[in-house]
């Protein structure tokens, strides 16, 4: 029986983070009353016309620059038609054969290898706007739709890779690699349930061994990256059967639905759309010089691969710290800057990866809106490290910081947390302990070291965690020899 | 004289000075819509209120002693395809029945600030799409100078509104002739400036990269003034040029010494004997006083038509693709489905001219005719200009007939599209160079007047106007009294 390559290409769609619109100063956000965000220009009103936001541009070039592309220097915008009652203008803004980047690769991590996946191009375009369907929820066969026309216009980038994908898991780990770099560079916030990246499949498959392309699908509405991976899976299953029965694949476009783990047919290559593609006269071609994209460069952050590896082989980071340090920006820019105020590598990934994002995922907060700082994880740091404190006040510290805000010596000093290292103390605080609990001196004259553990517990309890437990176990076994 | 046939700016000067309210004079002229209307039909919508309510603010200035701008309190007419909020805007089409626009055109701001109150909106031939203004919707308009006869189109009903004395000025928009060719049909003054020129932003598109805002005036020095207002960069129009402010005004009233003229031969082949002779009296009355005349060549202009009839219904197929009676104006009933709803929506709300340019334009932008036709006409558009530029090198200003006929008969021409087509066939090149133009009247044709296009450089309306304004007072043209 033949054996299968399987090849897939991906499109992406990733809205970019903006304020407003791609052509019209209405408010991106998520979420609003529908059509609140509307003006003549996203709602294609006659006479109004389009003027383009430049901070996409700027976002598109980094993406660009981050994917190791050409950015061409003579941009057009071209004017997609079709008809559809999401679509204001009877038209989608977008770019043909002048896009704003093309020809560049994204190194993905699939089973401990690298794979490099080319990118065809990334251009600019238009979102349409949303149809609520009225009984039913599809098209077909609902009463009635209303248009939200507050998406309509919002900006995205296409960005379509080469077919150098060669399994349903490599897709995926490309979503993922993808979604990691656009929310680093902050293009967009990568929110797959708001839909701020979506993606379609392109999947054929062709003999092992041969060169020529096999007929392709594409599967639409792959809104997760467990989709993703499903669908693919799914399409290539579906693929393989007919041509292991000597069938042949026919060219169409299938909808992938999450719910049902299924794909059904939206049209063939002879239902396909005809747009009708032409430059947009009314918007100007854009002229990208080399200074512009030398200013982007100089703005463009470490990625987040290159990091990973630095934070190995100059911080001795193991590859799981390393790869948690770097899952967002906002992680690795906040371990950079403790970093930088002198504390451990070692220290600042622990307490990230542990107290810190349990707290987090508790409160549902992050580290940009929390009010804990790196100067005040790095002092607490030093305090712990110089025996200030304890680590047990430390967790307790980390979760004050992180609800008000204060600086840890304020909380140590205002709420005396100090470790008590006063041997006189200590002492005092262990015959206390001891004269309390006859039966463990009993034990621990026996050489029953278990014992020693209850009494620690106690003592530390007593001072309320301040006292210093090397100090408590050391007097513990000069007080009963053991060693 | 009755005010009525007064230039805008001596009314202006009349109402600055205090011998005339800005209310007697839209009075006036509304006294005369309503008059010649029955006869006319050159207005869709009379914005009566709007208008008295404006020369009322003017008047207030005026009595507290507050300046006013230029032809602040002059009336003006607007053509239907220029947005004006929650007035009746339609293109003249059905399919914009009763839509009222929820924004202003930027014109329509900047001459709201400018005090000059709108009397109405004028009729069209629908989307702009026609020489003769009889493919509106709704109504046919008729030339003041024959009744009988068509005004010119597309902005039939501003020319008319001027040559009717309805209006001192109205607007116009021209795509391939559409304010010249009725200016000459109705023998006044029509100018189309350089496309980037006048803001587009709420100028109903019907071809983006020709259309461009003017005006009609019944002279020169009106039509200099109200460019003034006009010109400007807006932001909100991306194809608007950011340009110094200047006085186009300014090189009114002293002739240009040693100014060369050209006239290309390829204007002048398809003429009738007659009207070839009328404009070689014309050439050699203006010889006498000094203007020189080159005769040139402008090979490409022989594609100009064809090339127009590519790029103009390309575009607007695109254009008209929101018509679709989703969110506003016309949407036809007793539909089941979206699809037969929008298909419903535009085979009843469109006529057959538009509809012939969409398919037309849909036709050429399809895959695998794209690069044979709208790409080449994209090639020759980049040679017609070329050739402008060349001839330009040698001489200041290109003149030509405006039209090869005066106006003809209404219905004489509605049944053979491409014999309408070829009454542009002298205004098109400009458009597709996008230079500006204006026609003045030059003389009787059959007791019908006949217009001379001049064409200058880009942005060189200072000049353009400064040469029309001598040879203006050089034909000294009655109007239509
Ligand atoms: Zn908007």
């Amino acid at each position: 029986m033949t054996q299968w390559e399987v090849v897939i290409g991906l499109e992406i769609h990733a809205q970019v983070t903006t304020q407003s619109k791609l052509f019209c100063s209405c408010s991106t956000q998520f979420g609003s009353t529908p059509n609140t965000q509307v003006c003549p220009v996203c709602t294609g009103m006659p006479g109004a016309l389009p003027v383009l936001n430049r901070t996409v541009l700027d976002k598109a070039i980094t993406l660009g620059l981050a994917t190791h592309c050409t950015i061409n220097e003579h941009n057009e915008f071209a004017r997609k038609n079709y008809f559809y009652p999401d679509l204001p203008k009877g038209y989608q803004i977008s770019q043909l054969d002048k896009p704003i980047c093309s020809l560049g690769y994204l190194d993905v991590e699939v089973d401990g290898s690298t794979r490099r996946i080319g990118l065809t191009r990334i251009h600019m375009e238009e979102d349409a706007g949303k149809l609520v369907h009225q009984g039913s929820d599809n098209i077909k066969g609902a009463t009635h739709s209303l248009v939200d026309l507050n998406r309509s216009s919002v900006p995205l980038v296409e960005i379509v890779s080469e077919p150098d994908i060669r399994s349903a898991k490599e897709a995926k780990a490309y979503m993922e690699s993808m979604a990691q770099i656009v929310r680093w560079l902050g293009v967009c916030d990568g929110n797959l349930e708001e839909g701020s990246l979506r993606c379609d499949a392109n999947i054929s498959l062709r003999p092992k061994g041969t060169e020529t392309l096999g007929t392709k699908t594409e599967v639409k509405n792959l809104n997760s990256f467990k989709s993703v991976e499903r669908a693919i899976l799914l399409e290539i299953e579906r693929q393989t059967d007919i041509l292991d029965e000597g069938g042949t694949i026919i060219q169409e476009t299938r909808h992938y639905n999450e719910a049902t783990n299924s794909t059904k047919s939206l049209r063939s290559k002879e239902e396909a759309h005809d747009y009708r593609y032409f430059p947009d006269p009314d918007l100007v071609p854009i002229a990208i010089d080399r200074a512009w994209v030398s200013r982007i460069e100089q703005t463009l952050p470490e990625l987040p691969t290159a990091r990973h590896k630095r934070y190995q082989t100059e911080l001795g980071l193991s590859d799981y710290d390393a790869g948690k340090m770097t899952v967002d920006r906002e992680t690795g820019d906040f371990f950079e800057a403790t970093l930088s105020l002198g504390s451990s590598a070692k220290e600042i990934a622990n307490w990230l990866n542990g107290d810190i994002s349990a707290w987090l995922k508790e409160h549902s907060s992050t580290l940009a809106i929390c009010k804990l700082t790196p100067a005040h994880l790095a002092e607490m740091l030093k305090e712990l490290i110089n025996g200030t404190i304890s680590g047990k006040i430390a967790k307790q510290l980390v979760d004050d910081m992180l609800e008000t805000g204060t600086h840890p010596s304020t909380l140590i000093k205002e709420k005396g947390l100090a470790q008590v290292n006063d041997t006189g103390a200590i002492n005092q605080m262990i015959d206390i302990v001891l004269s309390e609990n006859p039966k463990a001196v009993e034990d621990l004259k026996a050489g029953k070291v278990q014992t020693m553990g209850f009494i620690v517990g106690q003592v530390m309890r007593k001072s309320q965690g301040k006292a210093n437990p090397d100090q408590v176990n050391k007097r513990l076994k000069e007080l009963f020899s053991l060693s | 004289m009755p005010l009525i046939h007064k230039p805008a700016t001596e009314l202006h000067e009349l109402i600055k000075t205090k011998q005339v309210s800005s209310r007697d004079v839209t009075e006036a002229f509304l006294a005369q819509i309503h008059h010649v209307e029955p006869s006319l039909n050159a207005f869709l919508t009379l914005t009566d209120d709007l208008a008295l309510s404006m020369a009322d603010a003017v008047d207030q200035k005026v009595s507290k002693g507050l300046p006013l701008g230029p032809l602040e309190g002059v009336p003006i007419a607007i053509k239907d395809n220029i947005c004006t909020e929650n007035i009746p805007t339609t293109c003249a089409s059905t399919i914009l029945k009763g839509f009222l626009p929820p924004y202003n055109a930027t014109l329509i701001e900047t001459l709201k600030q400018a005090g000059l109150p709108i009397l109405g909106k004028t009729n069209m031939d629908e989307f702009a799409m026609g020489s003769s203004t009889e493919t509106s919707a709704y109504q046919k308009t008729h030339n003041p100078w024959n009744v009988d006869c068509v005004p010119g189109g597309s902005s039939g009903g501003s020319a008319v509104a001027v040559a009717g004395f309805e209006a001192p000025l109205s607007i116009g928009s021209d795509t391939g002739g559409s304010i010249r060719q009725p200016a000459s049909f109705c023998g006044n003054v029509g100018l189309k400036p350089t496309y980037g020129r006048v803001s587009r932003y709420g100028l109903i598109a019907f071809a983006s990269s020709l259309d461009q805002i003017g005006s009609f005036a019944n002279n020169v020095t009106d039509t200099a003034h109200l460019l003034n207002l006009l010109a400007g960069h807006d932001p909100k129009d991306s194809t608007s040029l950011a340009l110094e402010k200047e006085d186009f005004t300014r090189l009114l009233g002293s002739p240009k010494k040693g100014l060369r003229v050209g006239l290309p031969n390829e204007f002048f082949k398809h003429l009738s004997p007659e009207v070839k002779a009328l404009y070689t009296t014309l050439i050699n009355t203006l010889s006498q006083d000094g203007i020189e005349f080159v005769w040139l060549d402008l090979p490409s202009i022989e594609y100009a038509l064809a090339t127009y009839y590519i790029i103009a219904p390309a575009e607007a197929s695109s254009n008209l693709a929101r018509y679709d009676g989703v969110r506003f104006g016309f949407r036809a009933a007793g539909t089941s489905s979206t699809a037969e709803m929008i298909e419903q929506s535009r085979s009843q709300g469109f006529g057959a001219e538009v509809k012939r340019r969409i398919l037309i334009g849909t036709y050429v932008l399809s895959s695998g005719y794209y690069d044979a036709y709208y790409k080449k006409a994209q090639k020759v558009r980049t040679l017609i200009k070329k050739d402008f530029d060349r001839a330009f090198e040698q001489v200041d200003i290109i003149a030509s007939p405006t039209t090869p006929t005066p106006a003809f008969k209404l219905g004489e021409k509605t049944n053979d599209p491409l014999e309408m087509y070829l009454s542009d066939i002298m205004t098109i090149p400009l458009n597709l160079a996008g230079l500006p133009g204006l026609s003045i009247p030059c003389g009787l044709h059959n007791n019908l007047p006949m217009g001379w296009q001049l064409m200058g450089k880009a942005f060189d309306e200072a000049r353009l106007l400064q040469v029309a304004h001598q040879m203006e007072s050089l034909i000294g043209f009655g109007g239509c009294a």
